[in-house]
């Protein structure tokens, strides 16, 4: 009895504090957890300091990966979710078959597609047909940097159209009716009017999207790219194999990653905030608003 | 009497197995007002939309300024044709439809900022403000012109706002002057006040009853404010199961009803 009361006097006293002050509190204990247990098993920090430049040197290369990756994915997807919502028959039958195959089959398998198999694809057609000139076959050897941002654009593209066919559709049928009647023409009345409404529902699974792209960047590094031109999670394998520190590299890179998509998660969120004017009575308050201390 | 200038003529409308309109005829001189009214599902509001072709009529045809089109398959020349039509017809919905992402001014400037060169000659030249290169329109003139449409219909001052920061009646007043920034020969009007309250109802149809008597503006009407009708519409349509089964000056309407049907109707809501 008498420990039932104690908990009872606890779960009161809980409740006095605030919720945030608690989670919090958990996010420190678990920090000083996984510490610990980093502490316990030697970890080198001299040599995190030492490599930790090396890697994040890396960075350049993801976010170039990412953000090239991230435009391929959104023309793609533009284009693909209006040819779904077309009555053209090969624009739909086209956009179909792109998002099916590329949605249908691993990331890496398309990434060693257009960096491995597309050159003996142009070789071979060369050969067949040698009025394709040696250029051709050149223009089929692409960097892996190349291959893996083409890679990452066409499947991320793929998925993101069924996100911008959602986000047009979501836009209110009068809006289309009034530009309609307005003597808009299609390209101007999707340009105009209803592409910018549709963003609104676009942007905060995209950034999403492009969030989750930036740690598939890391594929890439399986297409074998020389140091100078590495992006993170290659460089982190180079140096932690290397030096037989892969704790401390593969601790350290997913740190890069997780401050990375944390800062990203950040930026999203206020961009959320911004784009709600027109839509919100008040969205002057609205966009200087914080909600404080949301991370990750 | 002249030629009209808008001729419905023998419009049927399906779909699939329901017949909403059965073979409707109507005609629309200069300076006129029709009022259309009758149950909902009664094919007022389709008949209103197959004008401009937001609805494809299933046969007959529409003939507007002497351009007659009737439905069938839009192919690239028809959808051509279609888009010539909404330009010389102005349309007004029953939920506004105004932009949300764009301001008040914005709005009522869209119409023309979308328009092709050629046709924004053409508009300028209906506005007098074409200049001497006949470049089309200078975005001054245009604005000038939005903000004089926006001072008749009283919402100049929220020129600046988003339209969701207005009250329903100003958005459709604001609605009105976007229809009409693209100096339309006729105007639509689809339940215009059915969204609204009472009492911002009444500034909506002062300012469309402006447009009538000042303007002489021809318009079809599809509303139930009789009120309205009474003082402003030069005839109008009882339109019921698909057809218009009495026509006729407010007078006639309202006084000498020839159908029982329509009798009903107007005691119903009177």
């Amino acid at each position: 009895m008498t420990d039932e009361g104690r908990w009872e006097r606890l779960a009161l006293a809980s409740a006095r504090i605030p919720f945030r002050l608690k989670v919090a509190v958990v996010w420190v204990l678990l920090f000083v957890l996984v510490g610990t247990l980093f502490y316990l098993s030697d970890y080198d920090t001299q040599w995190m300091r030492e490599n930790a430049g090396f890697i994040a040197g890396g960075l350049r290369f993801t976010l170039q990966i990412a953000l090239g990756g991230i435009v391929i994915a959104i023309v793609l997807a533009t284009l693909g979710a209006l040819a779904r919502l077309s009555r053209n028959p090969i624009a739909y039958g086209v956009a179909g078959f792109y998002v099916s195959f590329f949605r249908g089959t691993p990331l890496i398998v398309q990434m060693f597609l257009v960096y491995l198999a597309l050159p003996q694809i142009g070789s071979n057609l060369v050969l067949r047909f040698p009025e394709l000139g040696t250029n051709f076959e050149q223009r089929t050897i692409l960097e892996a940097a190349t291959a893996g941002t083409i890679a990452l654009g066409l499947n991320y593209g793929a998925y993101m159209t069924e996100i911008f066919r959602a986000g047009i559709q979501s836009v209110n049928f009068g809006q289309g009716e009034a530009a309609d009647a307005l003597g808009m023409t299609y390209g101007t009345k999707m340009r105009r009017i209803v592409l910018p409404q549709a963003m609104r529902v676009i942007i905060p699974p995209t950034g999403n999207e492009f969030i989750a792209m930036m740690k598939d960047t890391a594929l890439v590094s399986f297409l074998g790219v020389t140091a100078a031109s590495a992006e993170m999670f290659r460089r982190s394998q180079l140096v932690g194999k290397a030096d037989f520190k892969n704790l401390e590299a593969y601790v350290l890179v997913a740190l890069f990653y997780w401050g990375l998509t944390a800062l990203f998660t950040l930026l999203q969120s206020r961009l959320e905030k911004r784009m709600a004017t027109g839509y919100v009575r008040d969205a002057g308050t609205t966009r200087t608003r914080r909600r404080p201390g949301v991370t990750g | 009497m002249t030629e009209p200038l808008v001729r419905v003529n023998g419009l049927r409308k399906t779909y699939g197995h329901n017949e909403v309109l059965r073979g409707v005829d109507l005609d629309l001189h200069k300076g006129e007002v029709i009022v259309l009214f009758g149950r909902s599902g009664s094919g007022k509001s389709t008949l209103l939309r197959c004008i401009n072709f937001l609805e494809d009529p299933t046969e007959g045809t529409v003939e507007i300024g002497g351009e007659r089109l009737g439905g069938g398959h839009r192919t690239r020349r028809k959808r051509e044709q279609v888009r010539r039509v909404r330009l010389r017809v102005g349309m007004v919905f029953q939920q506004f439809n105004l932009f949300p992402h764009l301001t008040v001014l914005e709005n009522v400037m869209s119409g023309p900022l979308a328009l092709k060169r050629g046709d924004q000659r053409r508009l300028a030249e209906r506005l007098g403000v074409a200049d001497p290169e006949g470049a089309g329109l200078d975005e001054a003139a245009l604005k000038k012109r939005a903000m004089e449409l926006l001072e008749e219909v009283g919402v100049a001052d929220k020129a600046q706002e988003h339209p969701i920061r207005l009250s329903g009646g100003q958005q459709q007043r604001v609605a009105i002057a976007r229809a009409l920034a693209m100096r339309p020969e006729v105007m639509l009007f689809d339940e215009p006040t059915s969204a609204l309250d009472p009492e911002l109802t009444g500034e909506v149809l002062a300012v469309m009853k402006r447009l009538a008597t000042d303007t002489h503006m021809p318009m079809i009407v599809v509303t139930h404010e009789m009120g309205f009708a009474r003082e402003v519409a030069s005839r109008m349509a009882f339109v019921h199961a698909g057809a218009i089964l009495e026509e006729g000056t407010p007078q006639q309407l309202f006084t000498e009803t020839r159908h029982p049907e329509t009798r009903t109707f107007l005691d119903a809501i009177l």
